[in-house]
């Protein structure tokens, strides 16, 4: 262990010390009141490390004997990790603190779960992904029944943590199996093993984690929780599930296929499609007869999955680009539409019912204007960006020929351009009768009209996300 | 600058509409009529820089002109121009455009939405006529859904809920297969042969069949019209219709020769069945815009027939008759609008007797029934003349169908006439209804111009796309015989 080896995992140290010494300082002082301080200097935290990844970070390195890497593809799922966490974060704060919800434990949860993250993406081995995935979990687990007098958001954390303890279970398991046969922890020395021939034990074992995996990122057919969870937990916790987590497993996924099992594609290829068909499927069909936005947009983000894994399936470089841009556009779109859903309440209680927004426009028009950019954007319906993300994966699964994996990706998403419109027709069209009430603190309301600004401006250029997703797909996939 | 043109042109009322949604304050008298006067001056100053263009414009030269090219994000190139095929729809949605505007200058529900959605769709529709890159002409062909789901769903009708939702969603699942067909093409080189061109081939001919609309995909159709607002209902028929058409002319027939050729007698019959089933539902409405609708999927069926057709004169036909069902359908449309304001009524059972106290509105009416039935002198027959002339050549069964479809027409337009305008001013409702008023009368004049100009002097068309459709005919032609070539070559390499 050198002095190397410690700079390389810097940002993940300065954040565990920051939790730690928050927590026993906010213990031994003034407990919730200093707990909006914390919020925003955990947020500030994320951003500053998110420059500091995102500007200072270059090559590749593997340390801790070979239990911790730091690559281009790691270090672009960290920016976009600690971004949407900090925006999630700083919208969270004034609905949080009017409803008497803002505990300090919350912004340290967060940090932990994110610290977790962190070290997922960096995973060079099964050990160093376990201990993140379990970082991350128990964190959220918590998270999920931060509402502690609410019946909802203690059964949605119990939930959560139930059915997570069993994905890591088959998660564990597989891991072991793969142990068990490759005879090494490490991805590198697995990837060496199956070069040679995939014992069926070994394949076994790739299924079992995958599966695992798949509880985390919520594809279907593990996707069970995801609703329950999203309805029960208070919304700002929803839109931290929503955004973060999501980037951190699928990046985990692409990091587990393509450095363990990168030689192998066909075996772990259908998988994948198999989870994406299925999810895009569910997702579009399920939320189809929700009432509750916050179900819908469970729905909607097993839906989005679907799409990100199709990237992750195809096996290219390009495909695994396709992925964490269409992943980075996917928790923009999220942040700016709970940055909506956070401000729905009526008679000062927040409410989720979709047909609260009847007639919404006219009460609201930016805010309703700026949803209904949002919701086309996640329709997937050009000029917005949500289009771009979906040309992005279809056509790294054409180009990897596999057709009729776009061609169903395209008739799911017409399935799902309904459920977003429907919003808009209740927003635009509906009954005539009082809308629900919209309070919006203004960070809410920036993040959300940004948001919206940039679903119509990114098609001048992405913002130039495309040149560093490429590098970091080119890192991950050799 | 000149190279910018098209661009300027497209993204000039994007701009305008801007200016309404950030800069426009306020829901008074006042700026529901600043609105109204600024999407009025865009759109013409856009038809006014149009004309500029068309005047520049070198019909002899049948590549692309005006064309500017860029960089773009995945690849792709922001590439615009036009050709003999596409500067009349330039023109047509221009032109239209203005007198769209004006016509809703009674609309006093959400009049700045209203405004911002049509300059939008303006931009939106003009991108599609000009983008010379297979996804930008996607783009432009998908967002257009956008405004017109809006206008649908907010200004339209009584089950306007309904048809956005049948709208947006027929026409979103038509296209979707087209964008996946639009990437297996890109991969593989823009270069396919045999039967992958059948395939590549009917997944477009989803997207503009739904678009045009062919029958049996022609359903939406009916219910976005009777619940469009006017405005809605004539940029619908006048303009977004001509997407599908377009979208044949541009990109199948010039792609997928093969695939065409294979399809073609598919696509003539179903064409004649247009023709004469939907004239035959047409004579059964009893509401005036749902007739009005019918009658524009027949006359739409003239125009994939004469476009399957491949010659000279069923393409000039075709084009011609896209353009001429441009003015005359959206014409008729404002003609329902008219009453429809003054009576809150599309019924037809509703009128009768009009011309006793409306004769302005009966005169008009009656021109553009004429013109749409195709009586000789104005476009209407061109088109259809055209058309049934290109067709005969290729499937004179086909035609001789088709062609009962002209006394189809006629008889439900002028049955429709009679009931509407004819007869003793019986009902008690009608007895104080008010003629046209100027900025009505004002709002037909340029129409019922094109109409007879066009009649009576189609070279004016015909000399712009001529030279464009003999190289998109003759380029058809000699693909066939290669095409052959290349898959023996093919074969020879596999064996």
């Amino acid at each position: 262990m050198t002095s190397a080896d410690f700079q390389t995992l810097l940002p993940e140290i300065v954040l565990s010390g920051y939790a730690m010494a928050a927590l026993m300082v906010a213990v031994y002082t003034t407990k919730d009141k200093l707990a909006a301080t914390l919020v925003w200097a955990t947020a500030g935290l994320f951003v500053a490390l998110a420059l500091y990844i995102g500007g200072t970070g270059e090559g590749e390195r593997t340390v801790f004997n070979g239990l911790f890497t730091d690559d281009p593809f790691a270090r672009f799922a960290k920016v976009t990790i600690l971004l949407s966490a900090a925006a999630v974060l700083v919208m969270s704060q004034d609905y949080m603190t009017r409803r008497d919800l803002l505990r300090f434990e919350y912004p340290l949860l967060v940090t932990l779960s994110v610290v977790g993250m962190m070290v997922m993406v960096s995973s060079a081995d099964l050990i160093t992904l376990y201990m993140g995935l379990e970082l991350q979990s128990l964190a959220l687990y918590v998270i999920a029944s931060i509402r502690r007098d609410s019946a909802k958001s203690s059964e949605a954390g119990l939930k959560y943590f139930v059915l997570g303890a069993l994905s890591s279970g088959l998660l564990l398991y597989g891991a072991s199996l793969v142990y068990g046969y490759a005879g090494t922890t490490q991805f590198a020395g697995i990837l060496s093993t199956v070069q040679d021939g995939v014992p069926l034990g070994l394949l076994f074992g790739l299924v079992f984690m995958l599966a695992g995996l798949a509880f985390k990122v919520s594809a279907a057919p593990f996707h069970m929780w995801t609703p329950d969870v999203y309805e029960g937990s208070p919304t700002p916790v929803t839109a931290f599930f929503a955004t973060a987590p999501k980037v951190a497993a699928m990046a985990l996924i692409a990091r587990l296929v393509q450095d363990a099992f990168g030689g192998i594609p066909g075996q772990w290829g259908q998988v994948l499609a198999a989870l994406a068909v299925a999810s895009m499927f569910l997702g579009a069909v399920a939320a189809i007869g929700q009432r509750d936005i916050k179900r819908l947009m469970a729905y909607s983000s097993i839906a989005h999955m679907g799409y990100a894994l199709i990237g992750l399936c195809v096996g290219t470089a390009y495909g695994v680009q396709a992925t964490m841009i269409y992943m980075a556009i996917y928790v923009t779109m999220n942040v700016g539409t709970f940055a909506f859903i956070l401000s729905m309440e009526r008679d000062g209680r927040p409410v989720s019912d979709i047909a609260g927004l009847n007639q919404f426009a006219k009460k609201e028009p930016l805010k309703a204007l700026a949803m209904l950019v949002l919701l086309f954007s996640l329709a997937g319906v050009p000029p917005m960006v949500g289009f771009f993300g979906k040309f992005y994966v279809l056509k790294a699964a054409v180009d990897a020929g596999w057709v009729w994996l776009a061609v169903a990706g395209a008739v799911a998403s017409v399935i799902g351009a309904f459920y977003y419109l429907r919003i808009v027709y209740f927003m635009y069209f509906g009954a005539e009768q009082e809308p629900v009430d919209s309070r919006m603190a203004p960070v809410q309301w920036g993040m959300l009209v940004a948001v919206a600004a940039i679903m119509l401006l990114g098609i001048v250029n992405l913002f130039g996300i495309e040149a560093p997703a490429a590098v970091a797909a080119e890192a991950l996939v050799r | 600058m000149e190279n910018q043109l098209l661009s300027i042109i497209t993204f000039l009322p994007l701009v305008a509409a801007l200016i309404l949604a950030l800069f426009m304050r306020g829901d008074d008298a006042a700026a529901r009529q600043g609105a109204k006067w600024l999407a009025l001056f865009t759109t013409s100053a856009t038809f006014v820089i149009s004309l500029f263009i068309l005047f520049r414009f070198d019909p002899s030269n049948t590549g692309f002109q005006f064309v500017e090219e860029r960089e773009w994000i995945l690849g792709l190139t922001y590439k615009m121009g036009v050709d003999g095929i596409s500067i009349l729809f330039v023109m047509l949605t221009t032109f239209l455009m203005p007198i769209t505007i004006w016509s809703c200058w009674g609309v006093e529900h959400r009049v700045k939405e209203y405004m911002i959605a049509f300059l939008v769709l303006e931009t939106l529709m003009l991108g599609v006529f000009c983008a010379l890159d297979l996804v930008l002409f996607y783009l432009f062909f998908e967002a257009g859904l956008i405004p017109m789901f809006l206008i649908i769903g907010i200004w339209g009708g009584k089950d306007r809920i309904y048809a956005a939702f049948k709208f947006f969603l027929y026409t979103f699942l038509g296209s979707v297969l087209m964008l996946v067909a639009m990437m297996t093409f890109s991969l593989l080189g823009f270069r396919v042969v045999g039967g992958l061109q059948t395939m590549l081939f009917l997944a477009f001919f989803a997207s503009f069949a739904v678009k045009m609309p062919m029958w049996p995909v022609h359903t939406w159709l009916p219910d976005a019209h009777v619940q469009a607002p006017t405005a809605g209902s004539v940029v619908l028929a006048a303009i977004l219709l001509k997407m599908g058409g377009y979208g044949f002319l541009r990109f199948s027939l010039p792609m997928f020769p093969v695939g065409s050729d294979v399809m073609a007698p598919l696509v003539l019959w179903m064409s004649a069945i247009a023709i004469v089933y939907t004239s035959l539902v047409a004579l059964a409405q009893t509401d005036m815009k749902k007739l009005i609708a019918y009658s524009s999927v027949a006359h739409m069926g003239y125009v994939t027939m004469g476009i399957f057709a491949v010659n000279q004169q069923g393409i000039d036909g075709a084009i011609f008759q896209m353009l001429s069902h441009g003015f005359i359908s959206g014409a008729l449309f404002l003609c329902v609008g008219v009453i429809y304001d003054r009576m809150h009524t599309r019924e037809i059972d509703a009128y009768g007797g009009l011309v006793n106290r409306m004769p302005a509105y009966a005169l008009v009416f009656m021109f553009f029934t004429m013109a749409n039935v195709g009586l000789p002198g104005t476009s209407g027959f061109v088109g259809e003349f055209l058309t049934l002339m290109g067709i005969f050549q290729v499937n004179t069964w086909v035609a001789a169908v088709a062609t009962t479809g002209v006394i189809l027409s006629a008889a439900y337009a002028l049955w429709l006439y009679r009931r509407v305008v004819f007869g003793d001013l019986i009902k008690e409702a009608l007895k104080s209804i008010t003629d046209m008023d100027r900025r009505e009368k004002a709002i037909f004049a340029p129409l019922i111009a094109m109409t007879l100009i066009l009649g009576v002097y189609p070279s004016l068309v015909t000399d712009i796309i001529g030279p464009s459709v003999s190289a998109l005919v003759t380029d058809y032609q000699a693909a066939l015989p290669a095409d052959d070539a290349a898959l023996a070559l093919n074969e020879g390499h596999s064996e």
